[in-house]
């Protein structure tokens, strides 16, 4: 997998195919990304688990926390990290030891990991790095428009009336896919100098 | 579903547009409403807040003004883009999320001389301070780097002569000095150049000239390279400190590569208030529809204008990059192959009094201060878009007062020739 840029199939696959989402370091602070991406995907239909074991006792748009991931007690799908690239391979070894291991593994934004990524893909999972599930889903959907933002795809269909909690179609056509060649390229360049 | 990138006239009609969900109207309505309602009051805290997509007020984003967004970003190959109320808006938008009182920039000399004077007087009483440069000479700006840099800012084809700048020269001085490349595409349009493959990291336009194309909508837009990593040096808090207006968000790291787009629409456009009218925006998205059409003809226009006017005996000297002849026409070949832009100057043998003679002689072409217009206009920068520069600083930047400077229209091409003759005969 080319970890530099990824074809929105591949995204959108996942975004189609999973329906459960840990979330590794979701913050119940109202201002942080990690609460943002939680609250986007909790109102799409997906169903979101917060894990943080600095937060247990608490509960995330009613949500409990748990404390790691094998305190889930039940598989999911994807396991979406919010943790700084030296924070992940711990985070990924404890997903592979699950009695069902998650079929993605998804880094946030600005966070990459190679190594990680090679180990978990070795046991047939799918990694995403250094992207933003709600900012991908918002992009596919077109929904992230409403911002400015070029979601790099085009439809000549006309979209369902948006209601609340529905999943949006993500199967518009791409075209170049993901994001544009010059941010990645910059992307790619701050990559290799850190 | 295939990955596969459309072309440049495809996203011209297609990019950001989409049947409208309720209606199915295929063209983009007009939303011209100040307001949308929210669903609950959830949802509407989580608009205020960054924390969903969604439309709040006309000053913030409009869905008519959200495809021009995204349109002119796919057309430049951005991430994100901002439109404004004008170019002027965009301009003092960009700094505005980069200067800090008694910061500076960097700034080419050969601009339009609306730019040098915001630059000059108005942004100086924000603090901003203005270093000049000339394009021509790469140095120069190297030797204008301070501490205290934060932006170079430069046109791709440049105002008033239409001479092309060494972009990839600058992106390269921008580079070594940690601060981001500011382009001013207006006269070449994503159609002739796109600044970001040559290593600009922010695009500005005056969607009033070819983009809209047709003289009829006032409109400025700002497009992310999503290239230009602000926490680099902490010299961009507006970008990486969190934002007490919004309860400590930090911009780069909650939107990315298109963090600059957001920072100047969350943090520019609503507190300055620079909003472009949904009815311009739609104006100008039917403009940028044939972009790519009228760009051809532009072109081919004015190089057959400048061919004309370089073999009249009155003509002393025609500024036109797309003259084998003209000291551009190396970097018009690598930056713009598909032409060198419909603006451009030239200077009678009767000087001052000939020009103004001119202008005054001529049928067809127009006698205002516009440029990018389907019709032909004509100006004399002199005594006009450039009258509040001093006479040295008028010939730096190319409107010495015997220089006319056109902007080739759509028109039939003998016509323009025929009164610019019968013009320069009368």
């Amino acid at each position: 997998m080319n970890h530099d840029n990824y074809d929105d199939n591949y995204i959108r696959s996942i975004l189609n195919g999973v329906k459960s989402i840990a979330m590794v370091g979701a913050s119940p602070v109202n201002v942080r990304p990690s609460y943002f991406a939680f609250k986007y995907l909790a109102q799409r239909g997906y169903d979101m688990i917060p894990v943080n074991p600095g937060h247990v006792g608490k509960s995330l748009l009613g949500k409990p926390f748990v404390a790691s991931l094998s305190e889930i007690g039940r598989s999911v799908d994807m396991i979406d990290i919010f943790r700084n690239s030296s924070h992940i391979m711990p985070v990924v070894d404890e997903a592979l030891e699950l009695p069902t291991p998650p079929k993605v593994i998804w880094l946030q934004l600005g966070a990459r990991d190679d190594a990680a990524a090679a180990k978990a893909e070795a046991a047939g999972i799918k990694v995403v790095m250094n992207r933003c599930p709600k900012i991908e889903y918002g992009r596919l959907s077109s929904e992230i428009s409403w911002m400015g933002v070029n979601s790099r795809t085009l439809s000549s269909k006309r979209a369902p009336v948006p209601t609340q909690g529905m999943r949006l179609s993500l199967n518009r056509t791409s075209v170049g896919g993901g994001a544009t060649s010059a941010s990645d390229r910059a992307a790619k360049n701050k990559n290799e100098l850190t | 579903m295939t990955d596969r990138l459309p072309g440049f006239s495809t996203l011209a009609v297609h990019a950001g547009a989409q049947p409208d969900p309720t209606t199915g109207a295929r063209v983009t309505p007009i939303y011209q409403t100040t307001s949308f309602v929210f669903n609950d009051a959830d949802h509407a805290a989580s608009l205020f807040g960054l924390q969903a997509f969604g439309n709040i007020y006309t000053r913030i984003g409009n869905p008519t003004t959200a495809v021009l967004e995204e349109r002119v970003a796919a057309l430049e190959g951005g991430t994100a883009a901002l439109a404004v109320a004008s170019g002027h808006a965009a301009q003092v938008v960009v700094l505005q999320q980069l200067m800090m009182p008694g910061d500076e920039f960097i700034a080419a000399r050969k601009l339009y001389g609306g730019s040098i004077n915001q630059f000059t007087h108005a942004f100086k009483s924000f603090g901003w301070n203005v270093a000049w440069a000339d394009p021509d000479d790469i140095a120069s700006f190297e030797r204008a780097v301070t501490p205290r840099t934060k932006a170079i800012f430069i046109e791709s084809i440049a105002n008033p002569a239409g001479s092309i700048t060494d972009i990839e020269a600058i992106a390269e001085v921008a580079r070594k000095a940690g601060v981001p490349l500011i382009v001013d595409n207006t006269l070449a349009t994503p159609y002739l150049i796109r600044p970001i493959d040559h290593g600009a990291d922010i695009v500005v336009h005056s969607l009033t000239k070819f983009l809209g194309g047709h003289g009829n909508s006032l409109g400025g837009i700002i497009v992310d390279g999503g290239t230009f990593d602000w926490s680099k040096g902490n010299k961009y808090p507006m970008l990486t400190e969190p934002r007490p207006e919004y309860h400590g968000i930090k911009i780069q790291e909650t939107f990315g590569n298109f963090a600059f787009a957001i920072a100047c629409r969350v943090l520019g456009l609503r507190d300055l208030g620079p909003a472009i009218s949904p009815f311009n925006a739609f104006m100008i998205l039917t403009g940028i529809e044939t972009l790519p059409l009228r760009m051809q003809k532009h072109c081919e226009n004015a190089k057959a204008v400048a061919e004309f006017l370089a073999g009249h005996s009155a003509v002393a000297a025609v500024n036109y990059a797309g003259l084998a002849s003209d000291k551009y026409n190396k970097l018009a070949r690598k930056y713009a192959p598909k032409g060198a832009g419909a603006v451009f100057t030239f200077s009678l043998r009767g000087g001052y009094d000939a020009g103004v003679n001119l202008v005054s002689n001529l049928k067809l072409f127009s006698h205002l201060a516009n440029v990018g217009d389907t019709r032909s206009l004509v100006i004399h920068p002199a005594s006009t878009t450039h009258s509040q520069l001093d006479d040295a600083a008028k010939v730096k930047s190319g409107a010495a007062p015997d220089v006319v400077r056109l902007s080739i229209g759509i028109e039939d091409k003998d016509d323009l020739i025929a009164d610019l003759e019968q013009a320069l005969s009368a």
